[in-house]
């Protein structure tokens, strides 16, 4: 396949950023999008050029380091597919692409397409635990979980934190990250004790990143690779209310 | 390289005497405390964090003590930990089928080809139940039955249901769990956290690890960091040979340095090649990946009878067919170990009935399971890892068979500790994959969560508290601070000044090719006197050849990539030296000199029955021997026929 | 496999629209009260919306009393003012009533533009290409569709309330205002109002649905809850177009 990629460059923080075309040619469609890239940057670095920047890690969508805008969609317009598991197979052959980072204040730029996403490890530090120092826990059978409460906490606990769902939110709101943990924390008996100063320390921290608001639109679990449900913002919303 | 000593014997592993069951007990008992006062005084370095050095560096700060902790993705969550899949083992017995303590032991010496120390073993083993109830505590969501209580289900290499498991993502949820409580440390303010930073150098002074040199990623600054010990949690090398199932940033250079530094490196041989990924589709692949090894439950595995069929795989009449795993292991099936059924793909392709691009690939099919199950019955068991599959080759695995082929998965080699997980270089301690202990030639599955979290939540923080009863080891010569940066400047120099023509990562698919060509599944002293051939030729037009762009001020992955590469082929020779003294067959390294009469695995115990630590000095490798002896689990020889 | 490449030219450099802070390393300055954070500003429009809602229905109820003749909807108009009396003076209730609902108006755009300058500083540099994911294309509108209903209220009040723009004037009776105002030949006015009403209804179906989100009531009843939120709506704009309707097509007279 043939393609011509409009991709986002920039040196770093200070530089103002611009698109830029790269035509590829000889892509084949079983190569994942970031080996498409890889190619690309091969190129470029014999080039002389400095190639294009992007985060990546496990490349099987699980770390959640990769993500890029993809013809305005976050990780690319294959459902619930991170960057690094989407295949060139569903480009149509002389397709134009566009690739941006996420685009965020709380998630500046550090090059390229690379962003600083460090704001989630701040929320999660603002209370996204259970207080338990190694060697203190209980039996692990001591305090039975419904199943159902352990299915759904699993499920808000699947959450990679790539930040797709701040790319995608018109708000650039980090409502679902946050409202995933604190899900996740409060369904099960373990996180009762810290759920309410939880819920308010980890919204507050979120605002004071400078994420947007929700405002329930839903665009952030469209793309999300895992499928968080939207009902984990109302779940987080409610513990927010009770704690203040 | 073939040129090597012999050193002195290894004769103290500091593994307490006594009965198995009460070596541990008497190590915690033994070890001295650190008052409450003093530990803030004591300054730990922890690099890497994953489910080991997340969990350490989480618990020395719960502990007290100063921590620094440091990784080269973008948060402490991304480590690679978080890809496993299967689950974690424990000797909970909650089941009630007859697990023990001493069974999960006798399983993981039997699983480690007897190439594992008793007493290590037996400690993770006793700790694994205090592995579940933290995790449980710390909300880990593992699966769970209608009664509310935690669901465990059955794994290679055993035959009770011990392993506990969130869904297809228990690496996911542990690293979380331990993410989560390192977060909580870092918000006290026990530990300070350095993401995008890379270990590029061990600082030794007085004969201590003191402290490391680091590039900061996004800015390029070389930085200092002083300790009073140093503890590396950095993982695998299975990158090594380029294609493996390991996350593309996971390297071996804070081990290679410490390698450098004096710090031994154990069995660098032993290799897990994982029998069920996806295969390689085109030479631009960056990576493989696994499906879980539960698809061996429903699957068959099979190739077509004939050379060269290039029928599709619905053509090929039953007849045609060898289900070769069914009929070599009539009793054991396509449940062989993971070892013996990568080796099996491996013969079957080399005899060029493989199947896919390339003839490098084997059917798992699951026409049967769907017909004697249903459909749907195999989607509710399967139906993510099909998905995957799909999403990935884009072939629908309820029409046509998957196709697999083996892949480099996990080292259990790494560098030499003591039974306190202390290196051979004092106040170097080394947890997780990093290491070498615990699971000798071949690890079992279920089993590296388990380690990971045993070394870092359990038995470090002990350890080091005895190590650091003795300290604050006072200031650290400046002199030598700098000579260390001046080392790593030096060498990142260099690779930007070579300007030559080929990429970083182009060198590295050469090394991984030979790698795996000569060093790989089937290993023969030709095929690896071969690779000490081509890796100090390729490693020479590397430093002639090589091409970094950019500048070392900057966010240069370019520059990262070809560091890296630059200590894999150093790495790679260790390996290939390594497995050639080793003329055994053992776990997951097999020498073609030696296999029974049926082509399995044999091993020479009366000669290799120890544990290769190899030292670096400017004479070449030198190569200590511990003795690995058996007092519980009698040595016997593997059979799944 | 070997990938040829041609490089075009760059576009020109993209400078945001506001420049982006210098990055935040150290957690920020967190929000001092609850209506402080986003969250709060939220449960602000929340309940605002309520009750917003609450008279919507109400008024809407009124506005049927026009089916059942003249004089019922009148006697409702007085009703409403001389509630309560003697105890208090003549139009004491509707006039807490209405200060109320101001307010509500009030904070509800206050929270709203808050919002929105808030949304806009977490995104200084806008996507050169961007698809929308969601469904549902009532969460696109809100913002311009708040603004829409707010230029209709103006434009309402003084027709049918102040009577200014209404061909019978203030000192007619409410029944008359509205038959007037309705007429066949200010079918535009009819059309306007259509317009409002069904701009109304798309902002409730996700504001209605979006107030149970944020006050939390979501979280366990949201399939019932979602098309709960679309049939209240749905009642609501077919209530308040019925009587208009009616009067254009002459069965109300």
């Amino acid at each position: 396949m043939n393609l011509t990629l409009n991709v986002w460059r920039q040196k770093g923080p200070e530089d103002a950023g611009r698109m830029v075309k790269y035509k590829v040619k000889d892509v084949s469609p079983d190569m994942s999008f970031l080996e498409m890239l890889d190619v690309l940057n091969e190129r470029l670095i014999l080039d002389g050029d400095d190639p294009i920047a992007f985060d990546h890690d496990c490349r099987e969508g699980i770390c959640g380091m990769c993500g890029m805008v993809i013809n305005g969609v976050a990780h690319g317009e294959q459902v619930a597919t991170t960057t690094c598991q989407l295949h060139m197979r569903h480009f149509e052959d002389g397709a134009t692409i566009t690739i941006e980072p996420w685009r965020a204040a709380p998630f500046p730029v550090v090059k390229d397409l690379v962003v600083d996403r460090s704001a989630f490890d701040r929320i999660i530090q603002a209370g996204g635990f259970i207080s338990v120092p190694a060697g203190s826990a209980p039996d692990a059978h001591s305090v039975p979980v419904r199943k159902d409460d352990a299915d759904a906490a699993f499920d808000a606990a699947t959450c990679i934190g790539c930040g797709a769902c701040v790319a995608a939110c018109p708000n650039g709101s980090a409502s679902l990250f946050t409202a995933a943990k604190i899900t996740h924390l409060s369904l099960l008996p373990q996180g009762q004790p810290e759920r309410l100063s939880r819920a308010k320390a980890m919204v507050e921290q979120m605002d004071a990143e400078g994420f947007g608001g929700c405002t329930n639109t839903g665009e952030c679990t469209a793309v999300c690779p895992k499928g968080i449900p939207l009902d984990t913002i109302a779940k987080m919303n409610a513990d927010f209310l009770k704690a203040n | 390289m073939i040129d090597y000593t012999e050193g002195s014997a290894i004769r103290d592993t500091k593994a307490p005497e006594g009965p198995i069951e009460e070596r541990w007990d008497t190590r915690k008992f033994k070890a001295r405390l650190v008052n409450p006062a003093n530990k803030r005084k004591l300054n730990v370095i922890v690099v890497g964090t994953g489910l080991a050095g997340g969990s350490a560096a989480a618990t020395l700060g719960e502990l007290g003590y100063n921590v620094k902790s440091f990784c080269y993705q973008d948060s402490p969550r991304r480590a690679h930990s978080i890809a496993a899949q299967g689950g974690i083992n424990a000797a909970k017995n909650y089941r009630g089928d007859g697990d023990s303590i001493y069974r999960l032991f006798y399983d993981t010496v039997k699983g480690g080809d007897f190439r594992a120390r008793e007493s290590n073993v037996y400690r993770l083993a006793q700790v694994s139940v205090n592995i579940i109830d933290q995790a449980v505590a710390q909300g880990v969501p593992f699966a769970r039955e209608y009664g509310g209580l935690l669901d465990t289900r059955s794994f290679g290499g055993a035959q009770v249901s011990r392993t506990f498991y969130a869904r297809g993502q228990t690496g996911q949820q542990l690293l979380l769990g331990a993410y989560q409580a390192l977060e909580r440390q870092i918000a006290a303010g026990t530990v300070e956290m350095f993401t995008r930073h890379e270990m590029l150098e061990l600082i030794m002074f007085d004969g201590r690890a003191r402290g490391i040199i680091v590039r900061d990623m996004v800015t390029g600054e070389i930085e200092r960091h002083l300790a009073d010990a140093v503890v590396l949690a950095t993982g695998g090398y299975g990158n090594v040979f380029f294609l493996s199932t390991n996350a593309k940033g996971c390297n071996t250079t804070a081990i290679w340095r410490a390698h450098e530094k004096g710090a031994y490196f154990a069995n660098p041989c032993y290799t897990q090649i994982h029998p069920t990924c996806i295969p390689v589709s085109g030479e631009y692949q960056s990576k493989l990946t696994l499906m879980s090894e539960s698809l061996r439950n429903d699957g068959r595995v099979w190739v077509p009878l004939a050379k060269g069929d290039t029928r599709a795989p619905g053509d090929i009449p039953e007849e045609e067919r060898d289900y070769y795993l069914e009929r070599i292991y009539p009793s054991f099936g396509n449940l062989v170990p993971r070892d013996i059924a990568s080796r099996a793909a491996k013969n079957v392709c080399d005899e060029g009935r493989g199947v896919g691009p390339g003839g490098l690939g084997v059917y798992l099919d699951f026409a049967d399971a769907i017909k004697r199950l249903g459909r749907d019955a195999v989607e509710k068991k399967y139906g993510n890892l099909f998905e995957m599959y799909e999403r990935i080759t884009g072939e629908n695995p309820y029409d046509v068979p998957m196709r697999i082929y083996p892949a480099v998965h996990y080292t259990m080699g790494g560098l030499w500790v003591d039974y306190d997980l202390q290196s051979s270089i004092p106040g170097l301690f080394v947890i997780g994959e990093a290491n070498f202990s615990d699971h000798g030639a071949n690890r079992l599955g279920a089993s590296a969560l388990m380690q990971g979290l045993a070394d870092g939540y359990f038995v470090l923080p002990t350890t080091l508290g005895d190590y650091l009863a003795d300290g604050p080891f006072g200031e650290v010569d400046d002199q030598v601070v700098a000579e260390a940066e001046i080392a790593v400047r030096k060498k990142i120099d260099r690779l930007l000044s070579v300007n030559g023509e080929r990429t970083p990562d182009s060198f590295h698919r050469e090394l991984g090719k030979i790698m795996w060509d000569y060093c790989g599944m089937e290993r023969t002293d030709e095929s690896l006197r071969k690779a000490l051939e081509l890796i100090p030729s390729l490693r020479e037009e590397f430093w002639r050849n090589v091409k970094v762009s950019g500048t070392a001020e900057e966010l240069n992955q370019v520059l990262e990539k070809a560091g890296r590469v630059a200590d894999f082929f150093d790495l790679a020779e260790l390996m290939c030296l390594d497995a050639l003294v080793r003329t055994e067959s053992c776990g997951g390294h097999f020498r073609a000199e030696s296999q029974d009469a049926d082509g399995e695995a044999l091993r020479d115990d009366e000669n290799f029955a120890y544990v290769a630590a190899w030292e670096r000095t400017p004479d070449g490798p030198v190569l200590h021997k511990e003795a690995l002896e058996y007092d519980y689990v009698k040595m016997s020889q593997r059979s799944y026929k | 496999m070997t990938a040829t490449i041609e490089r075009g030219s760059a576009t020109a450099p993209v400078t945001p629209a506001t420049p982006p802070p210098t990055p935040v390393r150290k957690p920020g300055k967190k929000p001092t009260s609850f209506l402080g954070s986003s969250n709060g500003k939220k449960v602000v429009m929340a309940v605002t919306g309520a009750i917003m809602v609450s008279f919507l229905v109400l008024h809407m109820l009124g506005n049927l009393k026009i089916f059942a003749g003249r004089e019922s909807f009148n006697e409702y108009a007085h009703w409403l003012r001389t509630l309560l009396e003697p105890f208090v003076p003549y139009r004491t209730v509707l006039t807490l009533l209405e200060i109320g609902l101001v307010a509500a108006v009030v904070l509800h755009m206050w929270a709203a533009i808050s919002l929105a300058r808030r949304a806009h500083k977490a995104r200084p540099v806008k996507y050169v290409a961007k698809k929308s994911q969601a469904t549902g294309y009532a969460t696109h509108i809100m913002r311009w569709g708040g603004v829409t209903i707010v230029i209709f209220l103006v434009w309402h009040l003084l027709d049918l309330t102040f009577g200014v723009v209404n061909p019978k004037g203030f000192d007619s009776l409410p029944a008359d205002r509205m038959i007037a105002g309705f007429d066949p030949t200010r079918w535009w006015v009819t059309l306007f109002y259509v317009v409002a009403v069904v701009m109304v209804g798309l902002h409730l179906r996700h504001g209605l649905w979006s107030m149970f989100q944020t006050l939390g009531w979501a979280a366990k009843r949201y399939q019932v809850l979602k098309p709960a939120a679309a049939l209240l709506s749905a009642v609501l704009v077919v209530g308040f177009l019925a009587p208009p309707l009616a009067i254009m097509i002459g069965i109300v007279k």
